[in-house]
């Protein structure tokens, strides 16, 4: 029988399947950090109970640690006591742990990829909403509860109902300036924020066969933001290109072995899906957002919604949102001055985002108006730019690099935009207070929060490139 | 052991607004506790409480018109963040039950996994339930998980409400995954080996 790419892997996981369907489905490795896991290895420790499978599983810090000083201990006594519970954790259960300061930290969703934890094939899960971005490589991958951190400890399996499946097919080629956080932004806002509850996404067409590894990251990145499960992008040359020769990559004769069984995972030509949907390339432009969801995003040239436009039941909340933004419905987007600029997050925090932001401002002069973070994905990605000088045309330009995590995207350590700021980020969520209380944010590619940094309004960022 | 769900009637406290998420439920910088306890103390924080941490008189829970242990919510409820720290806020708060015609999937089972029944109902039942609560504060509504029934006792409509019957026996004996999961941990095993 014709099989999707999810199906192939999910049903190779089942363990069990219970008469009304409810399905044990076997994980193949467990991430873990510093937030959503101290009540699950508390749980573990109060049944008297250890990691079924620690080999299967890797812990590090990301959410709370700061992004200037990491050399010297966390100053926040609450944050530097849910990481040090991490670090006992680890070394209590005998589990990999990359603390603060390792060459291997970084943002959990950041470094599995780029040490070849993460695998075609695999089920992956973490405490994190975002680990959707793991898809990317051709896995299952999705965020759990902390309750399911605790399943996954105890017996490297979770109970599960299947979800729908939704095939997003982006057909054509990209305009020049759009980037893959535009691709994603145009979806999310096109399905809606909840409009992909009860799928597991599929993305697939010309579009984003032709993107990068990195750029897949970010698309899978963002699944979560329109409410899917996951999502996943079926494994080609471009992934195993990119896992060759990293640290957890198979080697030799099973490596070989590997990729001959990863260009099975591919749905078949007469597979059906539950729902499936066709984009246009060429009708995305460079995404911004507006209001206080990922969904509520427009051209950069666009103007911002009018609350008539919204269906009645929704322009409560819409209204909300606009006034939280200090937007008017109607008013162009373009050329609102900001305060803040972002670059970073499991979302765009790497290597291909800062050549990208670099390209930009490369000659030019960071707005004086204008607070700039520029956080590197993981401690790897800020080695590699820096052997590709781009610490160096960033300084020219004006900026400073700090130290890899988080940071901004949720506000957990001291990078917090303050109240009624605008921050144009890079990151994955607008919500309201997400990036520091009272913080109004703008979701936007690279490119874009590159333009935004040099000229301090929000800027269409080709007006900027040859 | 978790507290058992089976029938629960009481008045509610209604937050007619759409895509509330986790971040709203609870911030991110309440995330920091290394046990389950006190999240309730900053549910809806920055919506309950203004920057200078006096209670806003505007938010439903500083109202003292609306109480209960049903809390129903707009559509999309509980997008976004993963964090079972929003399950734990809502339960700590003293909610068992939330209504609404739709509900993040993570949030949904992160919900059921702490013995807080997540009830999907129509979006007429819905609107019906903010518009009779708003005339009327003393209104209840009756969930019965054994049968999977929702009665609003003002106008007497019922409707059926969806779960699967691994979850509801969970809910209504207490039970959680990890109790089935180590009782099936032979199966777990002979699928490795078979890997």
């Amino acid at each position: 029988m014709s099989k999707t790419l999810f199906e192939k892997i999910w049903e190779k996981h089942v363990v069990d399947t219970l008469p009304d369907g409810t399905i044990q489905l076997y994980i193949d490795r467990l991430y873990c950090h510093e937030v959503t896991s101290p009540q699950a290895f508390a749980g573990l420790r109060s049944r008297g109970l250890k990691p079924f499978r620690p080999d299967r599983i890797t812990c590090m810090p990301d959410h709370n640690i700061p992004t200037l000083g990491q050399e010297r201990p966390i100053e926040d006594p609450v944050s530097r006591k849910q990481v040090e519970t991490l670090e006992e954790n680890a070394k209590l259960f005998g589990l990999t742990y990359y603390g603060m300061n390792h060459p291997k930290n970084g943002i959990i969703h950041v470094v599995g990829p780029e040490n070849g934890l993460t695998q075609p094939g695999m089920t992956l899960v973490c405490g994190d909403s975002h680990t959707s971005t793991h898809g990317a490589m051709g896995a299952i991958a999705f965020g759990i509860g902390t309750s399911e951190v605790e399943m996954t400890l105890a017996t490297q399996c979770i109970m599960q109902r299947k979800p729908k499946t939704m095939r997003i097919v982006v057909d054509g080629k990209l305009k020049h300036g759009v980037t893959a956080k535009d691709i994603a932004l145009y979806i999310i806002s096109e399905m809606t924020t909840g409009g992909a509850t009860g799928y597991f996404v599929e993305y697939a067409g010309e579009a984003i066969r032709n993107t990068t590894m990195e750029e897949r990251l970010t698309i899978c990145n963002l699944s979560i933001e329109m409410g899917a499960r996951g999502g996943m992008i079926a494994p080609d040359e471009v992934t195993f290109e990119y896992l060759k020769g990293r640290e957890y990559s198979p080697k030799g004769k099973e490596w070989d072995e590997a990729v001959a069984y990863w260009k099975t995972l591919c749905t078949d030509d007469d597979a059906v899906f539950d729902k499936e949907v066709h984009y246009r390339a060429e009708d995305i432009e460079p995404m911004v957002t507006y209001g206080t969801n990922p969904g509520m995003g427009i051209g950069i040239k666009e103007n911002i919604p009018t609350v008539e436009s919204v269906d009645e039941a929704g322009r409560i909340s819409f209204k909300k949102s606009l006034e939280y933004m200090g937007f008017n419905g109607g008013d162009p987007i373009q050329g609102k001055p900001i305060d803040y600029v972002f670059l970073g997050s499991c979302t765009n925090g790497r290597i291909e985002d800062f050549r990208a932001f670099a390209s930009i401002v490369k000659g030019r002069k960071k707005a004086d108006n204008v607070v700039v973070w520029l956080v590197p994905g993981s401690w790897a990605v800020e080695k590699q730019l820096k052997d590709e000088g781009i610490d160096k045309i960033l300084e020219e330009a004006g900026f400073q690099l700090r130290q890899p995590g988080c940071s901004a995207c949720l506000a957990m350590n001291d990078d917090k935009v303050p109240a009624g700021k605008y921050a144009v980020s890079t990151s994955n969520r607008n919500f309201e207070g997400r990036q520091g209380p009272g913080a109004r944010t703008i979701l936007a590619g690279p490119l874009v929060a590159a333009a935004a940094a040099v000229t301090g309004v929000i800027t269409d960022p080709r007006e900027l490139m040859n | 052991m978790k507290d058992k769900v089976t029938v629960i009637t009481s008045t509610c406290v209604p937050l007619p607004l759409e895509n509330v998420d986790t971040d709203q439920i609870i911030p991110a910088r309440f995330l920091k506790a290394t046990t389950k306890e006190g999240f309730g103390d900053n549910l809806f924080r920055d919506w309950r409480y203004d920057k200078n941490d006096k209670p806003n008189p505007d938010f439903v829970l500083n109202q003292d018109t609306y109480k209960g242990e049903i809390l129903v919510g707009g559509k999309n409820f509980g997008s976004g963040s993963s964090r079972e720290h929003a399950a734990w806020a809502i339960g700590g708060y003293g909610f068992r039950v939330i209504v609404s015609s739709f509900f993040a999937d993570i949030f949904k089972n992160n919900s059921m996994n702490n013995g807080l029944l997540p009830v999907v109902v129509s979006p007429e039942f819905l609107s019906e339930v903010f518009d009779n609560v708003k005339a009327d504060p003393a209104v209840t509504l009756t969930v019965d998980l054994p049968n999977q029934t929702i009665t609003n006792n003002k106008t007497k409509r019922v409707e059926h409400f969806e779960i699967n019957a691994y979850k509801k026996d969970c809910l209504v004996n207490g039970l959680d995954d990890i109790d089935y999961l180590l009782s099936n941990r032979q199966k777990i095993e002979a699928y490795e080996k078979a890997l």
